[in-house]
């Protein structure tokens, strides 16, 4: 009746649990994969480069308005002075130009207003064309918009290491509390299961999972917003995988001893929030004080980002991002070490 | 050698001590009940037996194995189901199998198991769809999944229905066909009379009787129960002083009486109560049971509390 040996390996069955447990859980793959997607498309609309914008200005005198409307970038209205003198106060004209004495000009505007500086200074040129001012010297314009340095291309790599960061800890963590509280942890510490496979296998699931998560992601600024990759793949993968193992060995760590989900989910917090505000997701790390810089630059999350930022977006090698890496790397030895010392298998 | 071999075993929670000078010994082969209340220390012991509680004082061996040298050996040996543990709802029946057949270096294949606990129909089933006595049902194939030499089944059927609950006592009946030893906690005493070939009786941390259970309902030296209602004026040493009597309880208005023989106890119960001319009502009479044997050792009902 007995089969001869064991034909089922503890750590491919207790992965496949986990995979299991996951994709089975319509919830778990939204937050997984589309909420990342939405954060960037909405984000991405929020901040999208603009063409540049059409400065609306007033004129006080018929001449002086078709003299201004020489210039495209300017939109020019005619006013009376009095409804022009309203219109400026209530911010819906930068400039307002008026008749001056003896044929002079008067520009009237907010000089700490840099739209009104710019229409200043366009209205300027035009009026002078206009009176029959050439330009001294021969000018012709080149525009550069470059992917590498717009919001969006910031944003990615962020979202990037925030999407490590949110799966792992939850995930894990969510998991092993679950576990806990229902008693089948406990069941699975009767059997004779390796424990360490029970840990190795989150790890596994994880390595799955990330090839998703990240490749999803990635696939979507690239093909969306044009987002470039400018190191190899393979330096991304490693960053990641290293990432994503540390943030899971915190996860561990969290999990080690809560036995509700109310109490991990009040250390996840606690643990994740720091990072989401300081560790540079949608803003540059760089903009707070400067005495707080040593605490934002040891965070995993800030270390990640930066990694990724850097390889991403300017090509960086892994020796260039080999600080971050360190990081990451010590986050992930003293929590999986501390974790395992703390961990409640019941 | 004997299955399982506990002595002076002791366990205390903070101030409170769970098991209290515990002694058992499970024979290899048979089927032996832990009968109890509710906080008597069951769980605890079969915990302890089952290695995932340490004890404070006691010797406990297992298979003729200890747990402090030999856990690992252990494991592979014993099936174990545990009071309240909810595996996945996510994974089906034959998923949830496999990954407890997986932990085994031996053993039946999974749609074995599955055919022998009656999943069959639900083996793609997940988990979180199967009711009460399917779960039971499925915890039981997981215990057996390493083909056990003992069994450790704790409440087995609490909170089942009367049909499921019966059900899970005929697979027991096969394991024990089987040749398998089993350790059991119930606090439903027709199931270790149906069961057990022996049981223990436990309250307060200690063993107060044990043996099979005829020789437990035996002890009280009364075959059958004799309970009433009657008026505030009855007296009842009189009827202690009738012959068939062993013993007389009053609770909340009821009078129970051990008797030895029925069929000459109720006519002279009758006749005595007619003679005090109070109101005899509700008679009702039953052989007795091992409830009552708790109830005579300790003045308390299993289920009470």
């Amino acid at each position: 009746m007995n089969e001869p040996a064991n034909p089922y390996h503890p750590l491919v069955e207790l992965t496949l649990m986990r995979f299991r447990e996951f994709w089975r859980e319509p919830e778990a793959l939204f937050w997984t994969f589309a909420f990342p997607i939405l954060m960037a498309v909405a984000l991405g609309i929020a901040f999208r480069n603009r063409p540049p914008e059409i400065l609306k200005i007033g004129a006080a005198a018929p001449q002086l308005a078709q003299a201004l409307a020489r210039e495209r970038q300017l939109d020019v209205q005619q006013f009376s002075a009095a409804a022009g003198a309203e219109a400026l106060r209530t911010g819906k004209i930068a400039l307002l130009v008026l008749p001056g004495s003896g044929g002079a000009v008067v520009y009237r505007y907010d000089d700490t207003n840099p739209d009104g500086r710019t229409a200043r200074m366009l209205a300027h040129a035009a009026i002078e064309g206009a009176a029959g001012q050439t330009d001294p010297l021969p000018a012709r314009d080149e525009y550069m918009r470059e992917a590498g340095s717009r919001y969006i291309d910031f944003l990615i790599p962020g979202l990037l290491g925030l999407t490590l960061m949110s799966n792992a800890v939850w995930l894990t963590a969510f998991a092993i509390v679950d576990a806990r509280r229902k008693k089948l942890m406990k069941r699975l510490v009767a059997t004779p299961m390796p424990r360490r496979y029970y840990l190795a296998s989150f790890l596994v699931a994880r390595l799955f999972l990330l090839v998703f998560e990240v490749g999803v992601l990635l696939a979507f600024g690239a093909i969306v917003f044009g987002v470039p990759v400018r190191s190899s793949l393979l330096d991304i993968a490693a960053l990641c995988i290293l990432g994503s193992f540390a943030f899971s060995a915190l996860a561990l760590l969290l999990a080690s001893r809560a036995r509700t989900i109310e109490a991990v989910s009040g250390l996840m917090n606690l643990v994740q929030v720091p990072m989401w505000i300081f560790s540079g997701v949608f803003f540059s790390a760089q903009r707070f004080p400067n005495v707080l810089q040593p605490f934002i630059q040891a965070l995993p999350l800030t270390a990640i980002i930066d990694a990724l930022r850097a390889s991403m977006l300017q090509g960086a090698s892994l020796k260039a991002v080999a600080p971050q890496a360190g990081i990451l790397g010590v986050w992930l030895v003293v929590c999986f070490a501390t974790a395992l010392r703390l961990f409640r298998w019941r | 050698m004997p299955a399982l071999r506990v002595h002076k075993l002791r366990k205390a929670y903070q101030d409170v001590v769970a098991v209290d000078g515990l002694d058992l010994e499970v024979q290899s082969g048979e089927c032996f009940g832990l009968l109890g209340p509710n906080g008597a220390g069951k769980t605890t012991t079969i915990e302890i037996c089952e290695g995932l509680t340490a004890r404070d004082s006691g010797e406990v061996e297992v298979l003729g194995m200890r747990w402090d040298s030999h856990a690992t050996q252990l494991r592979q040996r014993l099936g174990i189901q545990l009071q309240e543990t909810q595996l996945s709802d996510k994974l089906t029946v034959a998923e949830t199998v496999r990954l407890f057949r997986s932990f085994y270096r031996q053993g039946p294949a999974p749609e074995k198991v599955i055919a022998l606990v009656q999943l069959e129909e639900k083996r793609n089933a997940r988990v979180g769809g199967l009711s009460g006595g399917q779960k039971q049902r499925l915890a039981l194939a997981c215990a057996l999944v390493g083909d056990p030499e003992l069994l450790f089944l704790d409440e087995p059927t609490t909170g089942l229905d009367p049909q499921a609950r019966r059900q899970l006592w005929e697979l027991i009946e096969q394991f024990k066909r089987d040749g398998r030893s089993i350790l059991l906690t119930t606090h439903y005493m027709e199931e270790a009379e149906r069961l057990c070939d022996r049981v223990a009786i436990m309250d307060h941390g200690k063993v107060i009787a044990s043996g099979t259970p005829r020789e437990l309902i035996a002890s009280i030296g009364a075959e059958h129960m004799v309970e009433f209602s009657s008026a505030p004026s009855l007296d009842t040493t009189a009827l202690r002083r009738l012959e068939e009597v062993r013993e007389v309880r009053m609770e909340n208005g009821a009078v129970q009486l051990q008797v030895t023989a029925l069929h000459s106890a109720v006519p002279a119960l009758i006749a005595e109560l007619a003679r005090q001319g109070v109101p005899l009502t509700e008679l009702r009479t039953h052989s007795a049971s091992l409830e009552d044997v708790f109830v005579s050792l300790t003045g308390r009902h299993l289920r009470d509390e």
